[in-house]
């Protein structure tokens, strides 16, 4: 049952775990980075529009690492941009989490053989909690790879950090 | 408005000591090619005077010819005014790539030019600002778009081959 849905059964009184409320708290409002490398950058935009909506989510681009909890690597990371990347995310305080979107920062995607400038896959730098596939991936999809993230912070424990 | 014979006699009446040659042979607009070291003087003359008006550095691109040991730059030109088209081409030694810059003569030309030298080492003399432009600064595994190029296994500590 959902820390929430308890409100209504047990007549405004609701008795938690510490842990969950905190993790629910964190999964609530995951404010991202005000990031985007490329094509999946667009679609990151798209997500955040009124159509798909982020917003409900709790989800909100922060202009500053540093107020940041999630960081969304849209799109092919450079070897240039991949120092930067690393820099940006140890800006962001703790606790953080990465969602590697599209198929270039998941694995380099189509520049893995020839592509002699391109970082083949994020997770070389910095630790990936969710893959979302796709070139680009449609906005349906980064919203799930959302929800994935949301289900590893809800089932973190205090002693030790899953997501 | 020019043919390509006839703006190569043009050039031909006023750089007289030039080695210059009209390319007919390739399936493509007809290729002039000229001199790497003598390419700032024929650009000034092609933008400058009143028959050829070339005030548009359309392209510029370097090549590897890696068979005939030489590095080559391509210059795509128009007369926005006369409404003609050239396509210039200099040649240099593959192991000493040196070329004048045009960049006193299109400002366009000075972004081309360092791309070039980014991506294949050529190279431009007297090029006000001549660093890398896509690659990074400290990259110092040579110039990617080379025939003869190979990837490094790291950058920064960054394993780079898949």
């Amino acid at each position: 049952m959902g820390f929430l849905d308890s409100e209504f059964t047990d007549g405004n009184i609701v008795i938690t775990k510490a842990e969950d409320l905190l993790n629910w708290a964190r999964l609530s409002s995951l404010w991202q980075v005000s990031f985007g490398l490329a094509c999946c950058a667009i679609e990151m935009m798209a997500t955040s529009a009124s159509h798909y909506d982020f917003d409900r989510f709790g989800v909100i681009p922060r202009p500053s690492p540093r107020q940041a909890d999630i960081i969304i690597i849209s799109g092919t990371v450079t070897l240039k941009m991949a120092t930067r990347i690393k820099r940006l995310y140890e800006q962001m305080p703790d606790p953080k989490y990465i969602i590697s979107m599209g198929s270039c920062s998941n694995c380099g995607g189509p520049y893995w053989e020839h592509g002699y400038h391109v970082l083949k896959g994020v997770d070389r730098v910095i630790p990936v909690d969710v893959y979302v596939p796709g070139c680009p991936p449609r906005p349906e999809a980064l919203l799930e790879g959302l929800l994935k993230l949301q289900e590893k912070i809800r089932n973190e424990s205090m002693i030790k950090k899953t997501a | 408005m020019k043919q390509a014979e006839e703006i190569l006699q043009i050039l031909k009446a006023n750089f007289p000591d030039s080695n210059l040659e009209l390319k007919t042979d390739q399936p493509t607009e007809p290729i002039l090619v000229a001199s790497p070291l003598e390419i700032d003087k024929l650009s000034m003359f092609l933008r400058d005077s009143s028959e050829l008006l070339f005030d548009s550095l359309m392209n510029l691109s370097g090549v590897d010819e890696i068979k005939a040991n030489l590095l080559s730059v391509y210059y795509h030109l128009e007369s926005t005014k006369l409404k003609h088209k050239i396509t210039l081409k200099v040649s240099t030694d593959r192991n000493k790539p040196e070329v004048s810059t045009v960049t006193e003569v299109w400002k366009g030309a000075d972004w081309h030019e360092r791309e070039a030298y980014d991506l294949f080492g050529i190279i431009f003399l007297n090029h006000p600002d001549l660093r890398r432009i896509l690659m990074p600064y400290d990259w110092d595994a040579g110039y990617p778009l080379r025939k003869d190029y190979e990837n490094p296994e790291f950058y920064q500590g960054m394993k780079v081959p898949y």
